[in-house]
């Protein structure tokens, strides 16, 4: 089954084109994306992402606002029982926050220098990794 | 009642029967089991569609707010395309239905059509049923952007609105077989466009000369001009039961088989030993029509062409 990624840009940030780009390079690796466009609240995310039932949530951002969208987003989805969508991130982030934000159980951040063949591979590789137990999870809960 | 909880457990099923993990009715009853309620009554499920960027999905970002208002709970299930070359899709619908996201009376999902041709994708229908068991009221199922022929949500919907767009064509366009035919209600969006009168009075004639009354409506979905109209027009047609009914029928069968059989098809043409098939007919050493046989005798089964 195909891979479903939200690919979504939150804040006041007003420039798509690189989530468009990885939106693009996606698809054509074969994913599904679901484009929620720009200025999205964590709210919004979280609910998208819970609708569309996706396996990853990206998320673009380049404002510097990282530190108080990621946690809130992770906030909301474990409010709303979601403990099976992988949460990453990309755009301008300062390496000193990365630890910050894997602890807080995002799993993976690209920076701005990652070409979108890593992105797919990135998001392959934590798929295969933490979406073979969402996919028995899914199997024994039916 | 519909709460955050039942919007993850129907998102679960339908990508549970999306995916050919488990059957229909294996998704139903695990909806049952978690204790989500049935709708009172069955859903009413409105039919959206009409070539690509006419509007449709601005229309039904308005439709969602009227009928919130009127206080009905309402799922949206929204096709896009998928790529036949590499499966992969790009579902936007949501850009144009920002506006409900604090809304836990509006669940929306988007679908990609993966292998179906015929507007919607193999598990919309599926996806309707589920919607309905977990309670919504209304669904509304939007198809990707259509042409003439695309019409599976004939077998879906009660009620059809076919979104047309000023200037697409002349009269000719209007009384051409396909799409015009399963409207219940025509809405020309873009109303404020040079030519939406005229695309209008056209569509009118054509209704008109037909055996229907088909309401013919001009909206600006973008500013919310004429969707009292659309949404009253919908209202006017629930419990009816049309005419399409028996057809309907039969196009879920055609459907589901038809969807069966390509994704079958698509199967065994990624296999190994339909390598060789392509390779020979890239070589010019085979026809098109000796591959198709040759897929159709990997398939097994006699399948014929008519």
């Amino acid at each position: 089954m195909p891979i479903k990624v939200l690919v979504t840009k939150p804040g006041l940030d007003g420039h798509d084109r690189g989530a468009k780009i990885v939106a693009r390079a996606l698809r054509d690796a074969g994913m599904e994306v679901v484009y929620t466009g720009l200025h999205q609240t964590p709210e919004m995310i979280v609910t998208a992402a819970v609708q569309e039932d996706v396996d990853v949530i990206g998320v673009s951002i380049l404002s510097g606002a990282h530190m108080t969208i990621f946690p809130k987003i992770m906030e909301l989805l474990r409010e709303r029982e979601v403990d099976d969508i992988v949460v990453i991130g990309g755009g301008v982030i300062q390496e000193a926050d990365v630890p910050k934000l894997q602890a807080l159980g995002v799993r993976e951040i690209f920076n701005a220098e990652a070409t979108t063949q890593q992105l797919i591979d990135g998001i392959e590789r934590v798929v295969a990794e933490f979406g073979r137990d969402r996919a028995r999870r899914a199997a024994a809960r039916s | 009642m519909i709460s955050q909880r039942v919007h993850r457990d129907l998102a679960r099923v339908i990508s549970a029967v999306e995916n050919g993990i488990v059957p229909l009715a294996t998704a139903l009853a695990t909806l049952a089991a978690q204790g989500h309620d049935r709708a009172a009554s069955r859903a009413d499920v409105i039919g959206i569609t009409g070539p690509p960027g006419a509007g449709k999905s601005t229309l039904v970002d308005r439709l969602i707010e009227g009928l919130r208002n009127a206080g009905e709970s309402v799922a949206v299930i929204a096709v896009d395309p998928s790529s036949p070359f590499t499966h992969g899709a790009v579902l936007g619908d949501r850009v144009r239905m920002q506006r409900h996201a604090g809304d836990v009376g509006v669940f929306i999902r988007s679908m990609a059509s993966r292998q179906a041709g015929g507007g919607l994708a193999p598990a919309t229908h599926d996806a309707v049923l589920l919607a309905e068991a977990a309670g919504f009221d209304v669904i509304i199922v939007e198809t990707v952007g259509v042409g003439q022929v695309e019409l599976e949500i004939v077998a879906v919907a009660d009620c059809i609105v076919v979104v047309t767009v000023p200037a697409l064509g002349d009269s000719v366009q209007t009384i051409k077989a396909g799409l015009t035919e399963i409207a219940d209600i025509f809405a020309v969006n873009m109303a404020d466009r040079p030519g939406a009168n005229r695309t209008a009075v056209e569509l009118k004639h054509m209704v008109h000369e037909g055996r229907r009354e088909i309401p013919v409506l001009q909206t600006i979905a973008t500013d919310g001009t004429g969707i009292a109209e659309l949404l009253a027009a919908i209202e006017a047609r629930r419990g009816v039961q049309t005419a399409n009914a028996g057809r309907a029928v039969r196009f879920e069968v055609l459907r589901r088989a038809r969807d069966r059989a390509a994704h079958a098809a698509a199967a065994v043409l990624d296999s190994p030993e339909a390598a060789g098939v392509l390779a020979r007919l890239n070589a010019h050493q085979i026809t098109r029509n000796d591959a198709v046989d040759t897929l159709l005798a990997m398939l097994g089964g006699p399948v014929h062409a008519h």
